[in-house]
């Protein structure tokens, strides 16, 4: 199995460990929930170097990006970021990501750690003109710094003024050399970093990181949390709520897509389905007691099949299970209730706005721009 | 790991003390570490009856629901239900608060073919080296 530069750091806390697509990742520390609430209440460490670490270099880099991701390459300026999504020509998602622009033809993608491989073959396939595709993941590492007290333990630990980072923002780490990079992006709905690393550099920073933070209430945070964390947030997973089979208006990130923006793969299907609608709608749905929600489970509207479970966790910080899954259009409005049946018992659900938890409000503001001078290379 | 000497405990990690005539039953601290984060409770309605060995009550914990097995055969007689409003009592006090139901078997006899302290004691020791 392969295993990160953190690995042994996990073996010395105890860490329930679990296998992951192929990767040894720690599931817990301690517990689910009181990592879960680390993080939402002073700081979470985790190691997610098992997600894959891609450059899209050259001169035509932003073109292929452009063909080949439903966002618009030019509202994404130098030190930016910008959630998006990669289709096949059927409209199906292929993977979901984070594009870092790191210079003008530069750019840094995170991929899911399951479609790596996938992901690299069909960025060179497709790739326009002077393109370079690398897989950079091999030696590197990812830590996620996610809470509250994020920005105050990293200012401390890395030395660096990272508060003027705004979301979605990236910028390199002096300190460490041309290959780390710090931007303000994570997986749990609320303020964090994550920092892209060579392995050498993971250890330190990690040990900084828990040995600054803990007497703060900082934790390790394991797998099982990270997922917690992103269903109370309405965040996606890759694999579970959306797959090939799915369109992003299905799964409600139409938001991503540039659907004027001149061919990219999968536009056309996009673009009739706008048209036509979509015979399934993505929602949250929240339970006021009961058990947990799990991927699978029937959605029942008038005492018929209306719909799929996908995602479902208990919410420590909302004190409820919560769900998110597919249903028929019609009854994707928030307040409508639907059944839930967990072992020929039945649970009224009740559909909700996504997100289930909102966040902090307090981010700096998006105006401040990366000086120049700490812009990578 | 906490195996208190005065309980019986069957192989899939549920503990049982008499009590009078009837059988008080719970999950081990061995089960509790494994399954972390419990979050809800499906207990029997009392009056149910129930075969030793099958399915008499769900423990759900964060990552998956669990099936707990009657340790003998009987009628339920109780249920904690101060468990089902706080189910992380199984977590904080497995043996004590956290117990699960009652049980008044059928028959005297069962109850000495679970397995003493010490048998389960290496029971989980055998597990864990795997």
């Amino acid at each position: 199995m392969e295993k990160t530069a953190l690995h042994e750091r996990h073996r010395l806390l105890n860490a329930k460990m679990t296998d992951f697509h192929g990767w040894d990742m720690p599931l817990y520390y301690t517990s689910i929930l009181e990592e879960h609430k680390a993080v939402r209440q002073a700081l979470g460490l985790f190691d997610i170097s098992h997600m894959g670490q891609v450059l899209v270099t050259g001169p035509d880099a932003a073109a292929t990006l452009n063909h080949l991701m439903v966002s618009d390459l030019s509202q994404v300026g130098e030190g930016r970021a910008c959630y998006t999504l990669m289709l096949n020509q059927a409209g199906g998602i292929l993977d979901d990501l984070i594009m870092y622009r790191l210079g003008g033809e530069h750019f840094l993608i995170i991929v899911n750690c399951a479609n790596r491989t996938s992901d690299v073959e069909w960025l060179q396939a497709h790739r326009q003109g002077q393109t370079t595709i690398t897989d950079i993941s091999r030696g590197r590492a990812i830590l996620a710094v996610q809470g509250p007290l994020a920005c105050r333990v990293l200012e401390h630990v890395l030395d660096a003024r990272v508060t003027s980072l705004g979301r979605f923002g990236i910028a390199p780490i002096r300190t460490m050399g041309p290959d780390a990079c710090i931007a303000r992006t994570g997986y749990t709905g609320g303020d964090g970093f994550e920092l892209f690393l060579p392995d050498h550099h993971a250890q330190r920073v990690w040990d900084l990181v828990l040995s600054e933070a803990k007497p703060l209430g900082a934790q390790p945070v394991g797998l099982g949390a990270r997922d917690t964390l992103r269903v109370e947030a309405g965040l996606r997973l890759y694999g579970t709520d959306m797959d090939t089979h799915t369109t992003p208006q299905e799964v409600g990130l139409d938001w991503t897509v540039a659907i004027n923006k001149p061919g990219f793969i999968g536009k056309d299907v996009l673009v009739q389905q706008k048209q036509d609608g979509v015979s399934r709608t993505f929602i949250g749905f929240e339970l006021s007691q009961g058990p947990v929600p799990r991927q699978g489970l029937e959605l029942q509207a008038a005492g018929r099949k209306a719909g799929v479970v996908t995602s479902g966790t208990f919410s420590p910080i909302l004190n409820k299970p919560l769900g998110m899954g597919y249903v028929e259009p019609p009854l994707a409005k928030p307040g409508t209730e639907l059944t839930l049946s967990v072992r020929s018992q039945r649970h009224t659900a009740t559909v909700v706005k996504l997100p289930f938890w909102k966040g902090e409000t307090k981010q700096p503001a998006l105006t401040t721009p990366t000086p120049a001078t700490e812009r990578l290379p | 790991m906490d195996i208190p000497s005065d309980l019986f405990y069957t192989k899939t990690h549920e503990w049982a003390r008499r009590d009078g005539k009837e059988i008080v039953v719970g999950i081990t601290a061995h089960a509790q570490e494994e399954l972390r984060d419990v979050v809800f409770l499906e207990l029997p309605k009392i009056g149910r009856t129930v075969k030793q060995r099958e399915p008499a009550a769900v423990i759900e914990s964060v990552k998956a629901a669990f099936d707990i097995y009657a340790p003998v055969s009987g009628t339920i007689s109780r249920v904690n239900d101060a468990a089902v409003k706080a189910p992380q009592l199984i977590n904080q006090d497995c043996y004590g608060q956290g117990w699960l139901f009652v049980i008044t078997p059928a028959s005297a006899e069962e109850l000495t073919s679970l397995m003493p302290a010490d048998a389960y004691s290496k029971l989980i020791q055998q597990d864990s080296a795997h």
